[in-house]
């Protein structure tokens, strides 16, 4: 096949050229085309939580409005939620922040005025949206997916277009079951070959947010694929999928196969008897064609990925752990220097600083990136009858919802961490946002599962670095970052349980 | 949403690339259910020396005095021109509240990320993309040149310096009718509710197990 120039997506559809998964999506959620390219698209299910959706619903009722589809929404509070055992017994009314009981309650009462169902805070199946959509199959393949919350992305992980939005398009979410959209342009991430022992799905998307820059996405929907995103479990998939708003993409996509099917296979929402294999032929083709024409590929190669340690203040600020801390007088350009001169500043980092050279004084294991079964697992596998470090004042474990904090004490892994000296919490965003109590002190370092390190994000002043779970567990215990390959066997039990 | 037609404003400068909405809007004041009210804790830790707290009083608050809009010369500006990938980061609309709040209008700069872009123009706030070349030039003039305004015409696609030079940028036909109406877009979108019945009738037949009460069936 000959070159081709692409001029829009409407040309390529002309030239009958194999579709991508993401122009797929599109096409199957197109209600109306404008002529300047504004779109109406059906939303098939829009998550819910406290910090978004209070004027989306006030918006509502001033208008007098309803929702247009009750069913394809589901709700719970996240953000600021406590995550300590003393608030949560009291459910709502242990919530000490009045400002915070403020935003809860008001998602219960807005659930319950307008019949949306709702996942209260101490409902078993409370968490994370975007751990609790996937864990109900309220998340499935060929499905478009939104929430006030821009790492909707990770629901991309099952071939479903996500992506985060605003209160004032919740609120037309609601009241029309659409969205006004512009087509976004094809991009192709490629990691092909395999991941090295104690290298995790957390380090292939921080290379790639390293690699292509915080807006090297901008206006792109990402698709992740090549055979080290294949041989993910769903869990790692979450996790690449979740950061590719990190690299300025809404969305991240991977195609379904069989471990995404897997995944779904009796989950609460999802298909069952003849509707199961009705939704599998029509799954099956969620996948990229042959032949797609993608406006920009990346590729990586796998096995050149080290752990992934981010020094600055913006993810794309990210190294190997066998890495420095960069020099800003190496910078490229005066934009390049001026940025590395600030964050060094605020992280309060020296140039060529080695990255293991790094302490910490607490460590972060959670957020919507990292705070699944797996990623407790191989932080369990790290932790196990080790002890945290004297020099660190809060080492916590935060499960993503009361489903994964189940089944993580049903194997065991609470006790790892509590021997260790880990603290075992509620689930909730905690510390990834700081919107509870759960926050850095100004000039504290961080080893965070989360997604951000921005200025300030973790707690006002409080120096952010990001890493998988195994990396933080092993921070954890050294009080300063170490190479978790290096780390015992636990690197290599947990390549084996991915593998598995 | 308040209209926009045309403005000449008052331009402040905050020359620092990747701003992000937690820098904007720090996350402890998005427990407000309320849409106003943030514009006193815009740009919060880069405004105050202190570290700022929902439903405090602000005015006792310690200012940073090398922070661009506590200069003296900056007060009442109403266009920010800013750096490239502004907005970058969590999709919290309290960012655009925050700035249209605090009197922006209109931000200017190379690019912006997409989520903010979305969410600054259904809060009334036109967003502009100008070259990057550009956008150095006019941080060198309104550095160099104390009072320096921009007049912005959404209808014309244009902006005038002060030496009378043309600006001319781009818009969607779609953003830019409804920012020029004030119009609201579930009014707009509730037009085509037929369509939007139709799709959905079309799409529960052919889909039925994306729809709830359909999958448990």
């Amino acid at each position: 096949m000959t070159d081709r120039t692409r001029t829009g997506p409407q040309a390529r559809e002309n030239e009958m050229a194999g579709q991508t998964l993401y122009d797929k999506l599109w096409s199957q959620h197109l209600v109306k085309e404008r002529d300047d390219g504004t779109a109406l698209i059906y939303i098939d299910r829009q998550l819910l939580h406290e910090v978004t959706s209070p004027q989306a619903f006030e918006g509502l009722r001033l208008a007098g409005r309803k929702p247009w589809r009750l069913d394809a929404n589901l709700a719970t509070p996240d953000h600021n939620v406590p995550t300590t055992l003393k608030e949560r017994a009291e459910g709502n009314a242990g919530i000490e922040d009045p400002v915070s009981l403020i935003q809860v309650q008001t998602l219960d009462d807005n659930c319950a005025e307008f019949g949306i169902e709702e996942y209260r805070i101490n409902d078993p199946r409370q968490g994370i949206v975007h751990v609790v959509g996937p864990e109900q199959g309220a998340t499935l393949p060929g499905m478009t997916v939104v929430c006030g919350d821009s790492h909707t992305a990770t629901h991309g992980a099952f071939a479903a277009l996500a992506h985060g939005i605003g209160t004032s398009e919740v609120e037309h979410v609601l009241a029309t079951q659409c969205l006004l959209a512009q087509k976004m342009k094809n991009m192709q991430v490629r990691v092909e070959g395999t991941l090295g022992a104690g290298v995790t799905a957390k380090d292939i998307v921080l290379a790639i947010i390293g690699r292509i820059g915080t807006a090297g996405g901008t206006g792109y929907a990402i698709e992740f694929a090549g055979s080290a995103i294949r041989e993910l479990s769903m869990e790692g998939r979450m996790t690449v999928c979740n950061m590719a708003i990190e690299a300025g993409a809404r969305v991240g996509l991977i195609a379904v196969d069989d471990t995404t099917i897997d995944y779904l296979e009796g989950r609460h929402y999802a298909p069952a008897g003849e509707q199961w294999e009705a939704a599998l032929a029509d799954w099956r083709a969620l996948v990229s064609d042959a032949d797609a024409e993608f406006d920009k590929v990346v590729t990586l190669e796998a096995g050149e990925i080290e752990p992934q340690v981010s020094w600055g203040t913006s993810p794309e600020m990210v190294t190997g752990i066998g890495g420095e801390v960069p020099d800003p007088a190496e910078a490229a350009d005066e934009t390049a220097r001026t940025g590395i001169t600030r964050a060094l500043e605020y992280m309060g980092l020296a140039p060529k600083q080695k990255i293991t050279d790094i302490r910490l004084d607490k460590v972060f294991i959670g957020s919507c990136t990292n705070s699944r079964i797996e990623d407790l697992r191989e932080a369990a596998k790290v932790a196990r009858g080790k002890k945290v470090a004297d020099s660190i004042k809060l080492a916590m474990v935060v499960p993503g919802s009361g489903l994964v904090k189940r089944q993580a004490e049903e194997e065991g892994l609470d006790k790892i961490f509590l021997e260790a000296g880990f603290e075992w919490r509620e689930p909730g965003c905690s510390m990834c946002l700081a919107m509870n109590a759960d926050k850095l002190g100004a000039g504290e370092h961080c080893a965070s599962t989360s997604n951000r390190n921005f200025e300030g994000r973790q707690g006002y002043g409080g120096r952010t670095h990001l890493v998988s779970p195994a990396m933080a567990a092993a921070a954890a215990i050294a009080g300063h970052f170490v190479d978790v390959r290096d780390f015992g066997d636990a690197a290599n039990d947990a390549t084996q349980q991915q593998e598995a | 949403m308040q209209k926009f037609e045309r403005l000449d404003g008052l331009v402040a400068p905050l020359d620092r690339a990747n701003v992000d909405t937690d820098l904007i809007i720090p996350k402890q004041f998005l427990k407000s259910i309320q849409r106003t009210g943030f514009g006193v804790n815009l740009f919060d830790e880069l405004r105050y020396l202190d570290e700022g707290q929902p439903g405090q009083d602000v005015s006792n608050r310690p200012l940073n005095p090398d922070f661009v809009l506590n200069q003296p010369r900056y007060q009442g500006a109403s266009v920010l021109l800013a750096r490239q990938n502004f907005g970058c980061g969590s999709s919290r609309e309290h960012a655009p509240w925050a700035l249209a709040d605090f009197g922006f209008r209109v931000v200017i700069a190379p690019s912006f990320a997409d989520i903010f872009y979305n969410n600054a123009f259904k809060n009334g706030i036109l967003l502009i993309k100008l070259p990057e070349s550009v956008v150095d030039r006019l941080f060198a003039e309104v550095e160099a040149s104390e009072g320096y305004r921009l007049d912005v015409d959404l209808e014309q696609q244009r902006v005038v310096t002060p030496s009378g030079e043309i600006l001319e940028f781009e818009v969607d036909a779609f953003r830019k009718h409804c920012l020029l109406e004030g119009l609201d877009d579930i009014g707009i979108t509730l037009q085509n509710e037929d369509a939007i019945r139709d799709f959905e009738q079309n799409h529960r037949e052919a889909r039925p197990w994306l729809f709830r009460d359909e999958a448990s069936a």
